[in-house]
């Protein structure tokens, strides 16, 4: 019955009166963000969530995926607690904070990794703890960080195995595979590889895989746990470069987690600060990365600057032997 | 250094000096316990005094004084060299492998000494356990070489995995052997199927104190080597990689951490037979206590190893009176409990 | 460098690049399928081959041809009794629990992800034998009770450690530590066993836990073939689960597979498979360990190799037996000292060679 190839035609994400009913719930969650963070200039959401669309004239509508009252913990620790967060669709958003505040557990919250403890994530208004597994995977995907490739395995079959959710006992193996095995190749640049043996292949090679991976889950929603670790900075930049084309070509709702900050101001359409695993801010980058929630988020004395590139903010750290020089605009 | 890695939040374990030292004296005290139970409990209790007394002053009629001396005191002392010798071997075994599976029976010591005692008996006609000695000494260790030898043939030389796998191969082909020569040879198999449960007691009846002469070589330059390579296996752990960029000669530090184990759990089985469990779970008893550091590790192991062993025999004293249960299988039947219950807390994977 | 990715450099040709990455990747899955027909093809191959050399050996291969004659209608019985009711039951009971153990063994070490944890170094083997020798020598059994015996105290040991290593979800290593550690503890059972018993009561039981085939009867084979029939659907069922769980938890969970219930599923069906053949011909030793890392080496990627280790499981019990009933005169020597003898060393072989072999592959 589900024989068409392409998720996105299959009417989810525009049916229902569905992007009216939630505009005003998603102005409803900033405001509660904002008053947990205690900031009073309310990052104004609809606004965000809004540019990207117009920006990208989406070939779909995108998913809405959101987290209400949403607690995580493993085994008897609490990691996030009664956690709100929107997601704008058919955005890139990042997540940032210290080490160890409960981003890659958020993340393999919203994938349903782990059974929420309280609360739940929404997708396009259902919970997604009702959907059954295979059908959320084809809408949602998630790379987590540091995956392990199985001993001897090669590109083209590693990639082939992110079509388990399209695939059932009795929907064999079709064309419609070898396709979006082939342009999950492509958009990678790793059609040379193919033939190769993971086990061989240089870390950025190795995360390009991976996330060809993903893309031949062809899933709506991509979310994504430190996709740039390890990598050198030109291939991190490759990396985020195809992320936003993804996003921007397609339409897909990519959410990373990311330490580098100037990279997340750059790349990403919503920031989500997080800090002791709650919501710190959320909000465009220009907004959110401020000097203030920097200090406040990552106990880090930081100068903040027009980005020469992007003009976006760039954050400059200080350090415990550098002082702000008197002179703001020709620090040197 | 790895601990500092971990998020602050977590509640890292305390792993101070102090921490370790006072763990350290809590495990000498338990073995302190345990040897003082061995030498006085049994089919004839001892008061403690008496104990002591047949050690400082001995009287040589004194009934008591003759049960402890000639029978309590040499299986004690077995248990405490096997004990230690099966634990840091054990410790070594995993650190080499980065297995936590790893244990001397699964690098093959255990299947090449049974079957050169084996062997021994129907071809040989060697009977006298003390005769036993060289031919599960030269099993173990022969072994161990092919094991290791074969793993470090292929490309990317003694892998974890090759090794693992070279080892429970050996195991497969020794046991056919064995098992084949069992079932032709009545007398082997009414011999062996004695010596192959691991015991401390009549092992070279009269002749124990010969038996652990004999091999204290071994088992003093096996423990020696076995210390001076723990600073490898400390870098071992985070990779051959990493440890190679370290300055490591990987091969190296892996063939004698090897012979290290080797010389230790080939003793300990030529003394005492087949023990299983002690090196597979001391290490794991030790970790959640001292960390992935293997000098405290290996420190560790020369105290709550031969704890075990000596415990296990005790128990099975006690509990199959008048008869009594070999330590080998008391170590097994009580360990797997322990084992489970650590696994089940602890997160062991961190190898 | 080189490998920059070079997205669709015109657009305009979109299409047919699509279409040229569609036949590099259609043509790299076909050479990996041609390979493994051809060695699966190899692999039947010699089994039948070994299959024909046991029934015919010693001059009877008039008598196995009047036999597949008497099949079909015609033939003048001569091979009736020799090879209808001794050699072809025997051949047959042999190949299931080859191919049993080899299946088993390979979905143990694919779904744990540890090329250790096969059901006999788990202990479920040893389940099997206790139970065995505790019917033997304790409770003085022989026969087919013996077998069912050695059927639940498998089935009873798999289930113990599952159940064990159950803390909100069963962990890999954890099942593969606890059943190691039961292993143990069942292995010293074993030893108190035969230190407390008659000498010939201890043979019996040795004997029984080597494994060997003996000289089943048509119902015995009928019974195996019935639950490697039952099972073998599930087998092919599981096999795509397998292939993500390989990927690690976090990724097949987020790929849309239900972990947990598909990791029951692959160990239930292992597990009934190996106490099915442990039933009937003991546990033979090390033909679940012994068969997956073979046929392994012998494929390319990273498959689960279920085919071929059922093959290999096969070649190795049929070989075994073979090497056992005409290598030393006047002894027949149970299969599962020889699958040892024989599987151990070509293990190692490979182990020492294999390495180079895959690469130029």
């Amino acid at each position: 019955m589900t024989s068409d190839v392409h998720p996105r035609t299959d009417g989810r994400g525009t049916s229902a009166a569905d992007p009216p009913a939630d505009r005003p719930r998603t102005r409803a969650s900033g405001s509660t963000n904002a008053g947990t963070v205690r900031r009073s200039d309310t990052p104004s959401q609809p606004d965000v969530s809004a540019d990207p669309a117009a920006r990208a004239p989406a070939q779909r509508a995108g998913h809405d995926l959101r987290a209400e009252g949403l607690s995580l913990a493993y085994e008897a620790r609490q990691v996030i607690a009664d956690l709100d967060l929107h997601l704008p669709r058919a955005a890139i958003t990042a997540i940032v904070g210290a080490n160890g505040c409960g981003k890659s557990t958020l993340l393999r919250g919203l994938a349903r990794l782990l059974r929420p403890t309280g609360g739940g994530v929404l997708l396009d208004g259902r919970s997604i703890s009702t959907l059954p597994a295979r059908e959320l995977a084809r809408t949602i995907g998630i790379l987590p960080q540091g995956p392990q490739a199985p001993e001897g395995i090669t590109v083209a079959e590693l990639v082939r195995r992110g079509r388990y959710p399209h695939r059932s006992w009795f929907q064999p193996w079709d064309r419609s595979d070898d396709a979006a095995v082939a342009e999950a190749l492509t958009a990678t640049g790793i059609v040379d590889l193919a033939g190769r043996r993971v086990d061989e292949l240089s870390g950025g090679q190795r995360q390009r895989v991976w996330i060809a991976m993903a893309l031949a889950q062809e899933p709506d929603v991509l979310l994504l746990d430190e996709p740039t670790t390890f990598l050198d900075v030109t291939h991190q930049l490759e990396i985020l470069d195809l992320l936003l084309e993804l996003n921007r070509e397609r339409g897909a709702t990519v959410v990373m987690v990311l330490h580098d900050l100037n990279l997340a101001a750059r790349y990403a359409d919503h920031l989500v600060v997080m800090r002791a695993g709650a919501v710190h801010a959320t909000g465009r980058p220009d907004q959110v990365l401020t000097e203030e929630i920097i200090a406040e988020a990552f106990g880090l004395r930081a100068r903040v600057v027009p980005d020469p590139v992007s003009g976006g903010p760039l954050v400059v750290p200080i350090g415990r032997f550098h002082t702000t020089p008197p002179d703001h605009d020709l620090p040197h | 250094m790895t601990q500092t890695l971990r998020p602050a939040t977590a509640p890292a374990p305390a792993r101070t000096l102090r921490a370790r030292v006072l763990w350290l004296g809590i495990a000498a005290g338990v073995l302190a316990l345990v040897i003082a139970a061995s030498l006085a409990l049994g089919a004839r209790d001892v008061p403690l005094a008496v104990v002591l007394e047949s050690l400082t002053t001995p009287v040589p009629g004194d009934n008591d004084h003759q049960v402890v001396l000639q029978q309590r005191l040499p299986r004690t002392l077995v248990g405490l060299l096997v004990g230690a010798a099966l634990g840091v071997a054990g410790a070594l075994m995993q650190g080499i492998t980065r297995n936590p599976l790893a244990d001397p029976g699964l690098l093959g010591v255990n299947a090449g000494a049974s079957l050169f005692v084996v062997l021994a008996i129907s071809i040989l006609g060697v009977t006298a356990p003390a005769g036993y000695i060289w031919f599960a000494f030269a099993g173990g260790a022969l072994a161990t070489v092919v094991v290791y030898g074969v793993a470090a043939l292929g490309r990317g030389g003694a892998t974890p995995v090759k090794l693992a796998l070279a080892g429970m191969a050996i195991t497969a082909g020794a046991t056919s052997l064995l098992t084949l020569v069992l079932l032709t040879n009545t007398t082997a198999l009414s011999t062996y199927r004695f010596w192959a449960v691991g015991s401390l007691a009549g092992r070279g009846a009269g002749g124990t104190a010969d038996t652990i002469a004999a091999l204290a070589p071994f088992l003093l330059v096996g423990g020696l080597l076995a210390f001076a390579c723990t600073r490898w296996l400390n870098l071992l752990a985070m990779g051959d990689e990493l440890a190679r960029g370290l300055g490591v000669n990987v091969a190296r530090a892996r063939g004698l951490s090897m012979l290290a184990a080797v010389l230790l759990a080939g003793s300990a089985t030529a003394i005492a037979g087949p023990i299983a469990f002690v090196g597979l779970v001391v290490p794991h008893l030790i970790r959640p206590l001292t960390g992935p550091d293997y000098r405290w590790i290996l420190s560790f192991a020369l105290v709550l190893g031969p704890a075990l062993l000596v415990a296990a025999d005790v128990i099975g004293r006690l509990i199959a009176q008048p008869g009594e249960l070999e330590a080998g299988l008391v170590v097994a039947l009580l360990g797997a409990p322990v084992m489970i219950a650590i696994v089940r807390r602890a997160k062991v994977s961190g190898l | 460098m080189t490998s920059t990715p070079a997205l669709a450099p015109s657009h305009g040709t979109r299409a047919e690049s699509a279409n040229a990455v569609r036949r590099i990747v259609g043509e790299l899955a076909r050479r990996r399928r041609r390979r493994t027909f051809a060695v699966l093809s190899v692999l039947s191959g010699l089994v039948l081959a070994l299959a024909w050399l046991t029934l015919s050996w010693g001059g009877n291969a008039a008598a196995v041809l009047d036999y597949a004659a008497t099949l079909t209608g015609g033939g003048e019985g001569i091979g009736d009794f020799r090879i209808g009711t001794l050699r072809l039951p025997r051949l047959l009971l042999g190949a299931l629990v080859g191919a049993s153990f080899g299946i088993a063994g390979a979905l143990f070490q694919s779904v744990l992800g540890n090329p250790l944890a096969s059901p006999d170094v788990l202990g479920v083997n040893g389940g099997g034998s206790f139970a065995a020798a505790f019917a033997i020598i304790a409770l003085g059994l022989t026969g087919p009770v013996v077998g069912l015996a050695a059927f639940l105290g498998a089935s009873a040991v798999a289930t113990a450690i599952y159940l064990l290593a159950w803390r909100g979800g069963v962990a890999g290593y954890r099942f593969v530590l606890i059943g190691v550690g039961i292993a143990f503890a069942i292995n010293a059972g074993i030893g108190y066993l035969l230190t407390r018993s008659a000498e010939n009561d201890v043979r019996s039981a040795l004997v029984w836990m080597v494994g060997s085939i003996g000289t089943p009867r048509w119902e015995q084979v009928a019974i195996l073939a019935a639950i490697v029939g039952a099972l073998l659907p599930l087998v092919v069922a599981v096999r795509r689960r397998l292939l993500v769980l390989q990927l690690g938890d976090d990724l097949a969970g987020g790929l849309g597979a239900r972990v947990e219930p598909a990791r029951l599923t692959v160990l239930t069906v292992a597990v009934a498979l190996a106490a099915g053949a442990t039933a009937f011909a003991g546990p033979v030793a090390f033909v679940a360990f012994v068969s997956a890392p073979i046929a392994r080496r012998l494929l390319p990627g990273a498959t689960p190799a279920i085919s071929a280790s059922a093959l290999v499981g096969v070649l190795v019990v049929l070989g075994a037996e073979f090497a056992g009933q005409h290598f030393l005169p006047g002894l027949e020597v149970p299969v599962g000292i020889i699958t040892g003898a024989v599987g151990a060393p070509y293990l190692l072989w490979l182990l020492a060679t294999g390495d180079a072999q895959e690469r130029s592959a």
